[in-house]
């Protein structure tokens, strides 16, 4: 899985299809894409309508007086609990543990992904399995002692702890993503960098990471995007406090007052959705090259 | 700060072992103690008196449990053949030189960047028999259209299906594409000029060349269906009854809210032992490839 992959000049085929079966195509194209698009474009359409339209018609039918009220409540006043304050807490929530915790396992991903890259031993392939069999441990199976580990000192249910346990159980991957690119870097930069009398983190901050401006946006958007959408670490680590978006918007929808205000309910997913999304389609390059090279994420 | 960097001989292997350490802790280490747990009759509170493997005997015979796994194996089956079979083909079609190719492209992909809970919730809107898809059919005119299945016992997996189809086939089909596209043009001109029609070089040449991109993708949904929880949460909680019940959500619910430690810590070895066993193939393949 390396991750230069350069894109190969599109080979064109000559389309050795008869006319039908080309039209034949395109329906299905289509078809797919309105399977697609259909339960995104459900839950916009449905928060843009008033609750009385929902509650005579069906969601799938097009809004007749669009507006913004639901999404004004959704973000003020739903009730995630006892608290009605809206998914501003939880947007708030997520951005202050997705962005610490995006730049931390990124950055700590390249010095080691750096460090087994230029680490010459001949017990590199076992470090590099225990790694890669790492990324396919279920959550399951580290939970509690982390919930152990994290209480003993102090960070069980904190902001602190929820990052924490974010760029610890984004650690392999990263660093893979990074051993991967850093595999394919000339050795004779490191070398040159050693021959000066350079440290390694010398060498690692001042030449490495200023050559790995790419392979350092794909990977913080593939984690953005994990750590932004990440359900269950959030639950059990977050605390009260810090519960992110996600977690918020099935307090919104499961609370009582929730089952009332389908519109606001999709109005709250929506916005939970969107981080992810512009960041999906401002990047789609990066975003595209870093889930083929990190084929291998669990 | 700067002059203590400066001081240190270049030492990567420094660097490696505190990696080394973290994950020596908090995934081997966490695996082990998990696995103790699992020998203990801990409730509550962890004791651990080793009992044996007493749990895994509760576990098994736990009728949730075995719902649970049989859950997963049909949803897992019908979930890979799906999304692989739907994948590829979008990635075929998508490679026969289309017009908006990349319009397609980033429609099919997106609900990768969408949460499992979003997923969820809005596919659990979309099936609501009462005014979802099947109020839609019936307001437009056809009133026999009848499709309740997220509300039926024995069809609700299927639900969980479809939304996940729809998560993850643009996935596989990103990384169909990349391995199409890297296919030399030479097999294509052969193929061409020995007459074989499209669907059966694609059947018995182009996809057995791409085994290892195959593979790949067959392991990530895997790891995806062991690991399935957040989708569950969102769109069925394991309802109706227990039918959408899988061992992700009943280790956690053991773990967090019914406070079983011993028995959730068993069903947690069994969904490592589980991934395991199914990944085994693909790592020795691919370390055996590398070195």
């Amino acid at each position: 899985m390396s991750i230069a992959v350069a894109t190969p000049i599109a080979i064109r085929k000559k389309p050795f299809a008869p006319q039908a079966a080309r039209i034949g195509l395109y329906v299905f194209l289509t078809v797919s894409a309105i399977f697609f698009l259909l339960p995104l474009l459900l839950v916009a359409m449905n928060s843009l309508k008033p609750l009385e339209e929902i509650r005579q018609g069906n969601l799938l039918a097009f809004p007749v007086n669009p507006n913004f009220d639901a999404w004004v409540t959704a973000w003020k006043t739903a009730c995630t609990g006892l608290d009605c304050n809206g998914v501003r807490p939880g947007v708030w929530n997520s951005i202050r543990i997705t962005i610490p915790a995006v730049v931390i396992s990124t950055l700590a991903g390249a010095l080691n992904g750096y460090a087994l890259a230029q680490w010459k031993s001949r017990h590199a392939n076992l470090l590099m399995l225990l790694v890669t069999v790492g990324l396919f441990i279920p959550y399951q199976a580290m939970l509690y002692p982390t919930v152990k580990i994290l209480s003993n000192v102090g960070l069980f249910r904190t902001y602190a702890g929820i990052v924490f346990v974010h760029v610890i159980y984004g650690l392999p991957y990263t660093t893979l993503l990074f051993r991967n690119f850093y595999v394919g870097v000339p050795d004779e930069i490191s070398r040159a960098a050693r021959m000066e009398g350079a440290s390694f983190l010398r060498t690692f901050w001042s030449i490495i990471l200023p050559i790995s401006t790419n392979i350092l946006v794909v990977v913080a958007i593939l984690q953005f995007t994990g750590i932004w959408n990440d359900y269950l670490l959030g639950l059990i680590f977050a605390g009260n406090d810090n519960l992110p978006m996600t977690v918020q918007l099935t307090n919104i929808v499961n609370n009582a007052r929730g089952a009332a205000n389908p519109n606001v309910n999709m109005a709250a997913a929506l916005i939970t959705a969107i981080p992810t999304l512009v960041v999906y389609f401002l990047s789609g390059r990066y975003f595209v090259r870093g889930i083929a090279a990190g084929a291998v994420k669990g | 700060m700067t002059s203590w960097i400066n001081r240190q001989a270049f030492r990567p292997d420094i660097t490696v072992a505190a990696f080394f350490a973290v994950i020596a802790l908090f995934f081997y280490g966490s695996i082990v103690w998990t696995f103790v747990m699992s020998l203990t009759r801990s409730t509550l509170v962890p004791t651990y008196e080793i009992v044996g493997f007493d749990q895994y005997v509760k576990l098994f015979t736990n009728q949730r449990w075995l719902v649970s796994c049989l859950n997963m194996v049909i949803f897992g089956l019908l979930y890979i053949v799906g999304t692989l079979a739907f994948g590829m083909l979008l990635a075929v079609l998508a490679d026969r030189r289309i017009k908006a190719e990349s319009l397609f492209r980033t429609i099919f992909l997106y609900p990768l960047a969408v949460s499992l809970v979003v997923t969820g919730l809005s596919w659990r809107w979309l099936l609501d028999p009462s005014n979802g898809l099947q109020a839609l059919m019936r307001s437009i005119g056809w009133e026999a259209f009848t499709f309740d299945w997220l509300t039926r016992p024995d069809r609700a997996l299927y639900t969980l299906v479809i939304a996940s189809i729809w998560h993850s086939a643009g996935l596989v089909m990103v990384i169909v594409l990349a391995g199409l596209r890297g296919i030399d043009n030479d097999l294509w001109k052969a193929i061409r000029m020995e007459g074989i029609p499209l669907w059966r070089a694609y059947l018995q040449v182009i996809f057995p060349g791409m085994r290892p991109v195959i593979a790949s993708c067959v392991v990530l949904l895997m790891s995806e269906v062991i690991r399935g929880y957040d989708l569950i949460i969102a769109m069925t909680k394991g309802g109706p009854g227990i039918s959408t019940e899988m061992p992700a959500k009943f280790a956690v619910d053991f773990y967090f809210a019914r406070v079983n430690l011993g028995l959730a810590s068993a069903a947690s070895i069994m969904m490592l032992v589980l991934s395991l066993v199914l990944l085994a193939p693909y790592f020795y393949s691919e370390f055996r490839r590398r070195t």
